[in-house]
């Protein structure tokens, strides 16, 4: 039995059993922490097995990515003026980033290349590759996308231990995209690697799809 | 069966202000899916005596296994007991927070643990699979990855399945 997240995918590939959930990508069973909720789509999923021939249906209940829904969350002043602003920045997140692993687990933080430690370092390292040093050259550790995604996930982890709340869908990803001093060197070295003519591969992920790479 | 599929996203179609996930769902929707023209269908054992266990896309591995790959046709073994999990997708495409604030959004084990707790299954799965999401080498999946792993689950005698995407 199958739960889906992109209708035409979950009608198209026609599964013996599947249920369309109008859900953000990443959340299939819909909303964290409302076991409530969670247990209303099983019970809707399992009733599939009730199904005498191949069934796919719409679940019902939608939750849409509201670009209304922003992610309040203060960053910390700064402490180092010697550190380049998105370094300093970082720096300043490890406190509320170690208090978010004691309180949520390590699922999505610096967790899969990168540890904490190594953040900063990594940071500065696309810091060079906006400012136009090959990508080999930088020192980025690892492949690129993989050290992003690092990156991306320590500061989403940050965000929602000093916002106090597990922020809506996309919310935490547009405060680093677009309130972040290491959102904008993200994208600006994503732009660089590709006026260089790097390969796609290795710089349309440092982001999702969504960013404007112009 | 295509085994080159490639999402296919229109970056320059993307209009300012567009939600995120509607841009990346819109791109995703026009990639070409398999079909299957005689879909494996079978009517189980009544729930309430199934074990159940969940395989899900979302690429999750235990802290002290291998990590996914970028093109990885294989699966992950989950253990019931374990929460120590991690997310090891490759795609940036999706929500994160929301697993990093509740496994079970994705994952959800502990709800299969109230189901059978009040009698809705008869019981869950000592082992569950993840695989890796992002994949477009379907061939090794269809002839390789996907066997394997439905021997596994049938050697630990699971009844029904629930799929997870992400």
């Amino acid at each position: 039995m199958t739960l889906g997240s992109i209708r035409e995918q979950l009608y198209g590939t026609a599964p013996p059993r599947g249920l369309y959930c109008a859900f953000p990508l990443g959340r299939p069973l819909g909303v964290p922490n409302d076991p409530t909720f969670q247990h209303r789509v099983l019970a809707r999923a399992f009733g599939l097995l009730e199904a005498t021939s191949p069934t796919v249906v719409d679940y019902g209940e939608t939750i849409t990515d509201d670009p209304e829904e922003v992610l309040v969350c203060p960053l910390p002043l700064r402490h180092d003026p010697e550190a380049h602003p998105a370094v300093d920045e970082a720096r300043g997140l490890r406190a509320a980033y170690e208090r978010a692993v004691k309180k949520f687990g390590n699922r999505t933080g610096a967790v899969r290349h990168l540890d904490a430690d190594a953040v900063p370092d990594a940071i500065a390292a696309f810091i060079r590759v906006a400012e136009g040093t090959p990508w080999k050259e930088a020192g980025i550790p690892g492949i690129p996308a993989r050290a992003a995604q690092d990156i991306r996930g320590y500061y989403e982890m940050a965000a929602m231990e000093i916002a106090g709340h597990t922020p809506a869908a996309w919310a935490g990803y547009r405060w680093y995209r677009d309130q972040t001093e290491t959102g904008t060197v993200i994208k600006s070295a994503q732009k660089a690697m590709k006026d260089s003519g790097t390969k796609e591969a290795l710089w349309r992920f440092l982001l999702p799809l969504d960013a404007q790479v112009t | 069966m295509r085994s080159d599929l490639r999402l296919n996203f229109d970056p320059a179609t993307a209009k300012e202000g567009i939600v995120t996930d509607t841009y990346i769902k819109t791109g995703a929707a026009r990639t070409e899916c398999p079909t299957f023209e005689d879909p494996a269908f079978v009517t189980p054992k009544p729930l309430v005596s199934s074990k159940v266990a969940i395989v899900t896309s979302a690429s999750l591995h235990h802290e002290d296994d291998d990590d996914f790959a970028p093109v990885d046709t294989g699966f992950r073994v989950l253990e019931r007991g374990r929460r120590d999990i991690v997310v090891g997708h490759w795609s940036p495409n999706f929500d994160a927070t929301g697993v990093s604030a509740d496994l079970n959004v994705v994952f959800p084990i502990d709800r299969l643990e109230e189901m059978a707790a009040d009698g809705h299954i008869g019981s869950v799965s000592d082992i569950h699979l993840a695989v890796a999401g992002n994949q477009f080498d379907l061939a090794g999946i269809r002839l390789d990855g996907g066997p394997a792993a439905a021997a596994l689950l049938q050697e630990h005698e699971v009844d029904v399945v629930l799929l997870t995407p992400v």
